[in-house]
């Protein structure tokens, strides 16, 4: 397969701070590629330089056969950009945003009034379209934000976290947009830091963190890295779980990065259920109360955690 | 140049969909040009927008009307409004005016008494002599106050003349003509534009440097146009605000990545600015004829005006623009430049009562070309007389332009 994005050692540095530290990597035309990765990873810079926003500090990228060096006009054309944050002219309606940006994307006419007509219907909004942007609430903001993005049919789509902040309803409507713009030929880069996203939708995922693309393949590709490592989740109540539980979990035998949450205590370990006689009787050592006990296998959570000894989400 | 437009009147709609905007941009000014100059027209003369006129006066008639009308200007009515200076001789009065030191020159000929009012014994009366009005070019407002006053002036003593056929120079005497009623009448015909000399075809009037014909003064004609033109550095910092607005909401960084050149987007939200900026414009202009019923002038010469001040205007918005780093920042500056502009360049009282330096000063804002062009037309002068005013208001956008496009190049609007 022919790849539509081609990224080399781009490296974008904000003064001293580098927010993208020389990252490779490739998507195949028809794909939907995700970038996984905790807030202030990198990702809405990648996504920055690659739509020609910012210019890369180094290395380059080719979108198309055009480089984002010096074909910013070309690419630009091939690409539709749904940003992180709402772009849209909250004075004007739902149908006065999506004409205005047709026709800089050099729609006009009859041609702009049909795409509008049927954008609108996709996302929805064909009956509140002409309120104000501000009139609305944030999901279907999000969706004319959305909306905007495809006016032009483009090749290749950047969406930049795309859910963050919405409903679970208008999130499932996003998800299977996604899903079904790909169907119809889209290419999409998506970037998340939700894992079960990046899960759901992604033929390949790049992991990134602190500006660095820390993994890059399938799903599968990715959890084979981590071995036949599983993580074992055990379920307690706020305050059941005292320090010294979590202090002697970590040093009993096949247990590797202990990581404690509100609610949970996940331990990363090549076989849990070798491990999980030990931990239910240290439990009942400490009189600690479990109020259910999970085996998962390898996730991209766990390929992080393995990668960086974090969790993706705080 | 589609997409440029489009972004222009994407911009327009915006500006006029702001209703704290349209509030500045429309009903401010309208109110404050009601309410200056209701203060300044009605209550008190000294409070008036142009004060201590500075006016020579050569006397070669040394009769009953010419002393009324030294008398006139010197009167204690007029003692605010005017400064008049009296020489012998007209040369060094013309020189006067030539060196700025007047805003006009009044020289009354020998015998222009006597061309008016009969001889006593014969019933004749003399050949028929002018009064020479040699104005100021620089002054044009100061200059048509002393012609209105004059033509006030010389409207009652025709009237005298005429319909009571008694001797004017006993009217005078008996005090019937009031130096101070002169003044007022002045100011009513002032009003109504055209009613002037035209109708006393006995006197005429000579001008010498200027070719503005009747007198617009009226604290409402001097008001609307400084109040029109203070606002519009509103609209041009608000026009500058939006495009860091934009940049701070996205929507800069999303025109940056759809197919658009970065003149093509700043030349959009140029274009925008401008476009409001007119309108803005023409829309004070008609709303204050038709509601205080002000007469502009020549409507094609007004629309250049207009064109050429909006430009200047605009070209100050971009150099906030080029400089602030914030919309906040910008709508400080633009506020601050607002105020002094207007007070620096006459949108609250005429510069031309202030000492040379403020004058000197007071060009480099659009707000002093404006109102010498818009008091120059609505005194009846012509394009010619304005085009030095928009040619100066050209330059000044052109230079500002230029220096912001700089700035920005070198910091980088866009880039981060
Ligand atoms: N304009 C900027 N100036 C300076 N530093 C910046 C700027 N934008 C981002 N950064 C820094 O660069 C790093 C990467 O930021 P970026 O926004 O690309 O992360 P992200 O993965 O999109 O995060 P999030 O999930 O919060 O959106 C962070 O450390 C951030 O603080
Ligand atoms: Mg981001």
């Amino acid at each position: 397969m022919n790849s539509i994005l081609e990224v080399h050692e781009l490296v974008k540095k904000y003064g001293a701070t580098v927010a993208v530290n020389g990252i490779s990597f490739d998507i195949k035309e028809g794909e939907i590629f995700s970038l996984l990765g905790p807030n202030g990873a990198g990702k809405t810079t990648t996504i920055s330089v690659l739509s020609t926003l910012l210019a890369p500090t180094a290395g380059d990228a080719m979108i198309g056969g055009f480089s984002i060096r010096k074909d910013q006009l070309a690419i630009r054309r091939m690409i539709g950009v749904i940003p992180q944050e709402l772009a849209l002219y909250d004075d004007l309606s739902a149908r006065e945003n999506l004409y205005f940006w047709g026709s800089m994307y050099d729609l006009r006419g009859k041609q702009l009034k049909t795409r509008v007509d049927e954008i609108l219907e996709q996302i929805g909004l064909t009956d509140k379209a002409n309120q104000k942007i501000k009139s609305y609430s944030g999901g279907m903001k999000r969706r004319v934000n959305i909306g905007v993005g495809l006016l032009h049919r483009p090749r290749l789509i950047f969406m930049d976290e795309p859910t963050v902040g919405i409903d679970a309803q208008s999130r499932r409507a996003i998800l299977d947009s996604v899903k079904s713009l790909n169907a119809q030929g889209m290419t999409v880069l998506y970037t998340t830091h939700y894992m079960e996203e990046a899960q759901e939708l992604s033929d390949r995922v790049g992991i990134i963190d602190h500006g660095d693309l820390i993994a890059l393949g399938t799903q599968s590709e990715l959890t084979m890295q981590v071995g036949e490592r599983e993580t074992l989740v055990l379920h307690v109540g706020e305050l059941d779980a005292p320090e010294e539980f979590v202090e002697r979990l970590k040093i009993l035998p096949g247990a590797e990065h202990v990581q404690r949450t509100d609610h949970e205590i996940s331990i990363n370990t090549p076989k849990a259920d070798e491990l999980l006689s030990p931990v239910v009787a240290l439990s009942n050592e400490l009189n600690i109360k479990l109020k259910s006990v999970d085996m998962q296998a390898p996730d991209l959570e766990t390929v992080f955690l393995h990668l960086t000894g974090r969790a993706l989400r705080d | 140049m589609n997409k440029i437009l489009g972004i222009g009147w994407k911009e327009v709609k915006l500006a006029f969909r702001d209703r704290a905007g349209l509030i500045l941009m429309l009903l401010a000014p309208m109110l404050l040009t009601l309410g200056l100059g209701l203060v300044t027209g009605s209550f008190n003369r000294s409070s008036s927008p142009v004060s201590g006129i500075p006016v020579v006066l050569v006397n070669l008639d040394r009769a009953q009307i010419g002393n009324a009308i030294v008398d006139t200007f010197a009167s204690a009515e007029l003692k605010d409004l005017m400064d008049p200076m009296l020489v012998s001789d007209a040369a060094s009065a013309r020189k006067m005016v030539d060196d700025d030191k007047a805003a006009a020159a009044l020289i009354i000929p020998v015998g222009f008494t006597d061309s008016i009012i009969p001889n006593t014994s014969t019933g004749a009366t003399g050949p028929l002599e002018q009064i020479e009005l040699y104005a100021n070019p620089t002054r044009t407002t100061s200059a048509s106050v002393v012609k209105t006053i004059l033509e006030g002036f010389l409207g009652q003593v025709e009237v005298g003349r005429i319909s009571a056929e008694t001797s004017v120079a006993a009217l005078i005497d008996q005090g019937l003509i009031q130096p101070g009623d002169a003044a007022q009448l002045g100011a009513q015909i002032g009003m109504q534009q055209g009613v002037g000399l035209t109708a006393n075809p006995a006197i005429a009037l000579e001008q010498s440097t200027t070719s503005g014909s009747a007198a617009g003064f009226n604290a409402l004609a001097y008001m609307a146009p400084g109040m029109a033109l203070m606002f519009l550095m509103y609209t041009v910092s608000y026009g500058g605000r939006s495009i860091l607005y934009e940049k701070q909401h996205g929507t800069l960084p999303r025109l940056m990545v759809a197919p658009l050149t970065t003149s093509q987007i700043l030349g959009g939200k140029i274009l925008g600015v401008y476009l409001t900026g007119v309108i803005q414009m023409l829309i004070l202009i008609g709303a204050s004829a038709v509601l205080f019923d002000l007469n502009w002038g020549n409507p094609l010469s007004i629309l250049l005006v207009v064109l050429s001040a909006v430009f200047a205007a605009v070209g100050w918005g971009s150099l906030i623009v080029a400089f602030a780093k914030t919309p906040s920042q910008v709508a400080n500056i633009g506020s601050a430049m607002m105020l002094t502009f207007g007070i620096l360049g006459g949108s609250f009282f005429s510069v031309e009562s202030m000492p040379g330096w403020y004058t000197i000063l007071s060009r480099i804002t659009p707000n002093a070309w404006g109102i010498s062009s818009f008091s120059t037309l609505a005194a009846g002068g012509t394009l010619l007389d304005i085009l030095p005013a928009v040619f100066a208001l050209l330059a000044m956008g052109g230079v500002l332009f230029i220096i912001s496009v700089v700035v920005i190049r070198r910091r980088g609007l866009f880039q981060e």
